[in-house]
């Protein structure tokens, strides 16, 4: 449960403290919401007692008549968004769970990213969609999608994750502050999850930039959401062997921050990609594509540690997570692959 | 406001002009001027000249795909109208939008969309976001008989009545929706009587006499700006040709269109105009020549524009 997050003291850089994902993503959108009285919170349940997953804790009461409750129609609501961005107001909207984003569809793939361009640039649409996915809470095949490369393939968009505390306060800042919709990805497993978070102005990411968040000259693992940390994890247990393994938090997926992966595989060599979703048509699958497209030489062929093909996400708890990629199979594909 | 809410001389030139702007969209899409599609509006003119001139300056409209004529009342350009559905630089939407985009945001027109229903959650938003900002502006959104079976249409009247937000719902009910008959696909023949299920008034009107749509959609602005919530307006009417350019709407029964044509929009307030003696018959014969002249004057000097380039287009995807 999340302790209600203090305003932060504009603009002053208090040094990094520790909190969990689900507080700084409550920080985010305090911050933002202080400093800019056109935004508003919208989606199912948001207003009340801190929304489902509790990220919205005392922002009802710290912005009264800002945080609105919508009836159950993400369609209609995020169309809600698009209306008041283009009529002067900055919307955030958020979807439960990740699987309802395409109930949402017409709205995020048809007038989102086209509105602004078939006008001919006439208006810009500063809405973010903050997007709730990801497996490991038993909540069963239609409640487990990160959902997160559904979207990555529609110029008009942006599309962003959180993998760490300090990147779901810095990311969610900078993707509230943008003229262009962002679609915000947030994992329900890393809420409880800790870590230092500078807070304040200068702490807002730059869009499209990817955060390493280990170093290391013996691989580059490559992740986002729930599998930093899972990454970080395993590389833990690599350094233990003597593997050092550097970590990528890709953060954007939509600009995809390519240059900071390049920069890295050039280093190490080594490319292995961790991600909680199929490979075909995927973040993942973009990455490993553009590095071949630009011609970068790797001294053994990428690995992949991702979701299955063949089945979906169960509800059976001991099912579930082992097929949701974990440390040890990052750490048994790292070791093929340094091995290798 | 303007004095076009109660100049209906005016709204009588406004509507010829609409209809001739239509007919020669399709000439100029004979002889190969205009490509694609178009969706045009011969028949319906009533609805958008009678609604549109009870809009003041600050309020605003969502559209579709046949939307020419509202964005002519409206106020958009002709020249810019033509010009867009030329592809060129010059159009109301640089030429990326085309014949099922005509937007003008200062104008308060928010959007013209080609997928049913994509226009009802934003119209919603936008006076959602008036109502916000502790102005009185209203939306008014038009759409088809088709879209009231989507589901952004219940969704969007469900939302705005229990918000109690301003927006006038404005069902333009032609009988088809795209090649199939409205009781085909609907077990109602009047859709306003969907409104009940949302506890908001729903209105049949008179879809071919301006006044009648004029009157009714100023009622349900005054109850959106009174804060009273939103209103579905059902406008009886006829669309002359078919559903897009290469349907010759041949599916509809023998005498159909003779008999909707014998309540021409433009003759019934033609018509009214004279008995006032507001607009003798030799005076619309003249708006008619003037109105001929203007639309083909405003065709020509759109061809003279130049094309958009990449470069050109591609700032329209991202603003940063």
């Amino acid at each position: 449960m999340s302790t209600q997050v203090e305003p932060a003291r504009a603009g002053t850089d208090a040094g990094p403290a520790e909190m969990t994902v689900r507080d700084a993503v409550n920080a985010a959108l305090r911050d933002e919401m202080a400093a800019d009285p056109t935004i508003y919170l919208m989606g199912e349940d948001v207003a009340n007692d801190g929304g489902v997953f509790k990220t919205n804790t005392g922002l009802p009461e710290g912005f009264p008549g800002r945080v609105k409750n919508t009836p159950i129609c993400e369609n209609t609501f995020v169309g809600v968004a698009i209306g008041m961005s283009v009529t002067g107001l900055r919307p955030v909207v958020e979807i439960m769970f990740s699987d309802f984003l395409p109930t949402a569809g017409d709205a995020i793939v048809e007038e989102l990213p086209k509105f602004r361009f078939m006008t001919g640039g006439q208006c810009t649409l500063p809405v973010t969609v903050r997007s709730i996915g990801g497996g490991g809470g038993r909540f069963g095949t239609q409640h487990s999608a990160t959902g997160e490369s559904w979207f990555m393939a529609f110029p008009g968009l942006l599309v962003a994750t959180a993998g760490t505390a300090a990147g779901a306060y810095s990311v969610l800042r900078a993707a509230i502050r943008h003229p262009d919709p962002v679609l915000f990805f947030e994992h329900k497993a890393l809420y409880g999850r800790k870590g230092l978070v500078e807070r304040g102005d200068g702490a807002i990411a730059e869009i499209g930039k990817a955060a390493t968040v280990r170093q290391g000259s013996d691989l580059t693992i490559v992740a986002t959401l729930l599998m930093v940390d899972r990454a970080l994890e395993a590389a833990e247990l690599l350094a233990a062997d003597g593997i050092e393994a550097e970590v990528i938090d890709l953060r954007w997926l939509r600009p995809l921050d390519l240059p900071t992966v390049r920069e890295g595989v050039e280093r190490t060599g080594r490319l292995l990609i961790a991600e909680e979703q199929v490979h075909a048509a995927g973040w993942g699958a973009t990455v490993i594509s553009q590095l071949t497209l630009e011609g970068v030489q790797l001294a053994a062929p990428p690995r992949v540690v991702g979701l299955r093909d063949d089945v979906l996400t169960p509800y059976s708890p001991p099912l579930e997570d082992a097929l949701i990629p974990g440390a040890t199979a990052i750490v048994e594909a790292s070791r093929a692959l340094v091995g290798g | 406001m303007s004095t076009i809410a109660s100049d209906r001389v005016e709204w009588y030139r406004r509507m010829v002009e609409i209809r001739l702007f239509e007919e020669k969209v399709q000439e100029l899409f004979m002889s190969g001027h205009i490509q694609g599609t178009t969706h045009l509006c011969q028949g319906q003119e009533a609805v958008s000249v009678g609604a549109i001139s009870a809009m003041r300056d600050d309020d605003y409209l969502t559209i579709t795909y046949r939307g020419h004529g509202h964005a002519l009342m409206r106020g958009v350009s002709m020249e810019a109208c033509f010009a867009e559905l030329m592809g060129r630089t010059t159009g109301c939407c640089r030429g990326v939008g085309g014949s099922m985009h005509f937007t003008d945001v200062d104008l308060g027109l928010l959007g013209a969309f080609a997928i049913v229903g994509a226009g009802l959650p934003i119209a919603l938003g936008a006076a959602y976001s008036a109502k916000l900002q502790g102005r009185d502006s209203v939306a008014l959104t038009f759409f088809g008989d088709g879209a009231s079976n989507i589901g952004t249409f219940h969704e969007a009247l469900n939302t705005a009545a229990t918000w109690k937000v301003g927006v006038v719902f404005i069902v333009e009910n032609n009988l088809y929706g795209e090649y199939t008959p409205l009781l085909e696909t609907t077990p109602l023949e009047d859709l306003a009587v969907r409104a009940q299920a949302y506890g908001i008034p729903g209105v049949v009107v008179d879809g071919q006499d301006a006044d009648a749509v004029h009157d009714a959609v100023s009622e349900a602005i005054r109850r959106g700006r009174a804060g009273e919530g939103p209103s579905l307006l059902e406008m009886k009417t006829y669309r002359y040709r078919g559903h897009s350019r290469t349907d010759p709407a041949k599916y509809r029964p023998d005498g159909e269109l003779d008999r909707w044509q014998a309540r021409d929009p433009i003759t019934v307030l033609g018509d009214k105009l004279a008995a006032e003696g507001a607009l003798s018959a030799d005076q619309q014969a003249a708006i008619r020549d003037e109105s001929q002249r203007l639309v083909d004057d405003k065709a020509e000097q759109a061809q003279q524009a130049p094309f958009p380039t990449i470069e050109e287009i591609r700032s329209y995807v991202y603003a940063g």
